[in-house]
């Protein structure tokens, strides 16, 4: 019987930078369940990462600053919850990954004290249990020889290896809930398609939760059972994946599936592009934040912004306009 | 004799090594084999692709035609002339005909320019006009390549990722040039972003009739945008030819293995299709393995491939590989 773990409701989170107050998220909701996969899609500066790392406190204050909403982890607040409540749960409930592993690993502290600590920290280990939990670890992501390498240093570890580090780093405490803030985009294709085995194998093994962010709709397809897409801090499309490639409903996500090459294309076609760029939101949109590049845009997009609403089973969108026949939805 | 037959660039048997030094003498003490031995045609034209993963040599090959790097050994002949062997002066008018485009759009344009200095900076450089004709020419290129011209007296910061690319494109072009390198274009840019470089890089070479070397690791983006695909492993080449043959009869198992690591938007797809993952990283290329640089990766290795360097040969018609067991 699966269960909801996450469940987060209307969170806004901002900055306040000298040009003025960026809105990087404007009233975002989303459940996870036991074992599940999210996969959260949308372009750099859609509000996907900062969402996450909001659920998690990770928001640096000032300038940030989580303005509302919450983060219901199994019933409790994750965002009522003081420094050092958070603390326990990040890490051996929720642990995250970044996507580039070079940064997030300390350059001068051997890999095995990096992945000791967390053991250390969190699950009262003493350095012994550590050391053999850590080779276990580093063994159930794929590294030959992991005696050896505990010793070894972050820059003696190619790009893929390091990625798979940070994996067994996240995982050494069995959280619950695992996010994933583009794991593979700084990869290669090739260690890309393997770290995404290892991660279904994984999540096959302990059934945990994955969020997955990305940018890239072909690893989406590849690895989650549901779907988010993001759009100037909203969620403007949600669906399970199947449904949402069969039958992508909002313009944005329309575009985003059309202007990518399809691999079996015979003759040579041109690429659908979305004109214009993301916005920069200095101030909480008052219409839908897509319509100046929007194909479909009419006089009641740019007067009200469309809440995200049920058209199907398990398939929310918020649009105003049915892209199927063009006019307004009822 | 433009005819669309014709050979602009021969590349024969490029190498390209970077030596290390140790010691307090800083003797020599190995190479970086880069490219070792990179052999292949480019039509006036057409668009070669240029793919394989980081590390393989792909970025050299193109920095090296470009005589960037003083090439170990080997040739490169534009339109028949000898570029590895030509003097300094003569090379710098050559570049005018060649150009590149850099995969960073971040880095490559100097933050304390305007764009009008960046865009004119090549004309300048060659003395191909002054005063009123630099402002016309920039305004010209701006269009373009779809940017406002009054954007001239702009910086890099207030643009971005896609409309920065746009500008290393707007110079690479100033001075009419008949060939461009495009190192990972679109690698830096958010996807909706790539569709639109792609295409204007597409309308360019309509319009201006340009050839292409696209180097990049987005292999459902080179067959979009390529008419032939080489693929490189280890400063070698592994594999060549049309995009369609590449991509409906790949031969080479290093190719097959980087089809199949492609992930396919298709839920369906990706469900009913079990990939053939590569197991393991591209090895060192200061030592790279003996025989087939392939074989410490490769699904079908036999003995023979440690012994034995696979020639590139032509297996089918327009189609070569280098493997023994094909």
């Amino acid at each position: 019987m699966t269960y909801q773990l996450l469940n987060v409701q209307g969170l806004e989170t901002r900055f306040k930078t000298p040009e003025g107050v960026i809105h990087a998220v404007n009233g975002v909701s989303f459940t996870l369940d036991q074992g599940e996969t999210l996969g959260v899609v949308g372009e750099s500066g859609c509000g996907k990462s900062v969402t996450m790392l909001s659920c998690l406190k990770l928001i640096a204050s000032p300038p940030g600053e989580i303005v509302a909403g919450k983060a219901l982890f199994k019933d409790i607040d994750l965002l009522k919850m003081g420094n050092e409540e958070i603390r326990k749960v990040r890490g051996s409930h929720i642990s995250m990954i970044f996507q580039d592993p070079m940064t997030s690993l300390n350059p001068v502290i051997n890999i095995g004290k990096q992945l000791a600590e967390p053991l250390i920290e969190h699950m009262d280990m003493t350095n012994e249990q550590a050391r053999k939990r850590s080779i276990e670890l580093l063994e159930l992501v794929g590294i030959s020889n992991p005696d050896e390498r505990l010793k070894d240093y972050p820059h003696q570890y190619s790009g893929g290896m390091r990625q798979r580090v940070m994996i067994a780093m996240a995982l050494s405490c069995m959280p619950e809930i695992l996010i994933a803030d583009e794991p593979t985009t700084a990869l290669d294709v090739t260690i890309q398609a393997q770290i995404v085995e290892l991660v279904k194998r994984l999540r096959q093994e302990f059934g945990m939760a994955i969020i997955w962010i990305t940018h890239d709709l072909g690893v989406v397809a590849n690895i989650a059972q549901r779907v988010a897409v993001m759009y100037g801090g909203y969620i403007i499309e949600e669906a399970p994946v199947k449904e949402l490639f069969a039958n992508p409903s909002h313009p944005y996500t329309l575009g985003l599936i059309g202007s990518l090459p399809k691999l079996n294309e015979a003759g040579h076609t041109r690429l659908y592009s979305i004109e214009g760029m993301p916005p920069v939101l200095y101030r909480k949109p008052q219409s839908c934040p897509f319509s100046p590049r929007c194909t479909y845009v009419n006089e009641r997009c740019w007067s009200e912004n469309p809440p995200l609403e049920a058209i199907n089973d398990g398939h929310r969108i918020a649009c105003w306009v049915d892209t199927k026949t063009g006019s307004n939805r009822q | 004799m433009n005819t669309a037959d014709e050979t602009l660039l021969h590349v024969e048997d490029l190498v390209m090594h970077f030596p290390i030094y140790r010691g307090v003498i800083q003797r020599q003490v190995g190479a970086v084999h880069a490219v070792d031995g990179v052999s292949f045609d480019i039509k006036q034209g057409e668009t070669l692709g240029l793919v394989g993963e980081s590390g393989c040599g792909k970025s050299t090959t193109g920095r090296t035609i470009l005589q960037l790097y003083k090439p170990t050994a080997g040739h490169v002949y534009y339109r028949d002339q000898d570029l590895t062997t030509l003097k300094p002066e003569a090379m710098r008018h050559m570049r005018r005909e060649m150009q590149m485009i850099f995969q960073d759009p971040y880095a490559s344009l100097n933050p304390r320019m305007t764009l009008r200095d960046i865009v004119s900076q090549p004309l300048t450089a060659f003395d191909v006009a002054s005063g009123k004709e630099i402002d016309d020419r920039v305004a010209e290129l701006l269009k373009l390549v779809k940017l406002n011209p009054d954007f001239a007296g702009r910086y890099p910061h207030e643009f971005s990722g896609g409309q920065r690319q746009r500008i290393g494109v707007a110079r690479a072009l100033a001075l009419n040039p008949k060939f461009i390198v495009c190192d990972e274009p679109i690698s830096a840019l958010d996807v909706s972003i790539q569709a639109q470089v792609v295409n204007l890089l597409e309308d360019l070479q309509e319009v201006l009739e340009l050839t292409y070397l696209f180097i990049a690791h987005d292999l459902s983006m080179v067959r979009h945008i390529s008419n032939r695909v080489a693929v490189m492993y280890l400063g070698v080449i592994v594999e060549i030819t049309d995009r369609n043959e590449l991509y409906n009869n790949p031969l080479h198992p290093y190719t097959q293995a980087l089809l199949s690591a492609i992930p396919v938007p298709d839920p369906v797809y990706s469900e009913t299709h079990q990939r053939t993952i590569m197991q393991g990283d591209v090895p060192s290329p200061v030592n790279p393995p003996s025989g087939c640089r392939f074989r410490t990766r490769c699904p079908i290795v036999i003995e023979e491939c440690a012994q034995q360097k696979p020639e590139l040969l032509q297996i089918r018609p327009n189609h070569f590989a280098a493997c023994i067991r094909l």
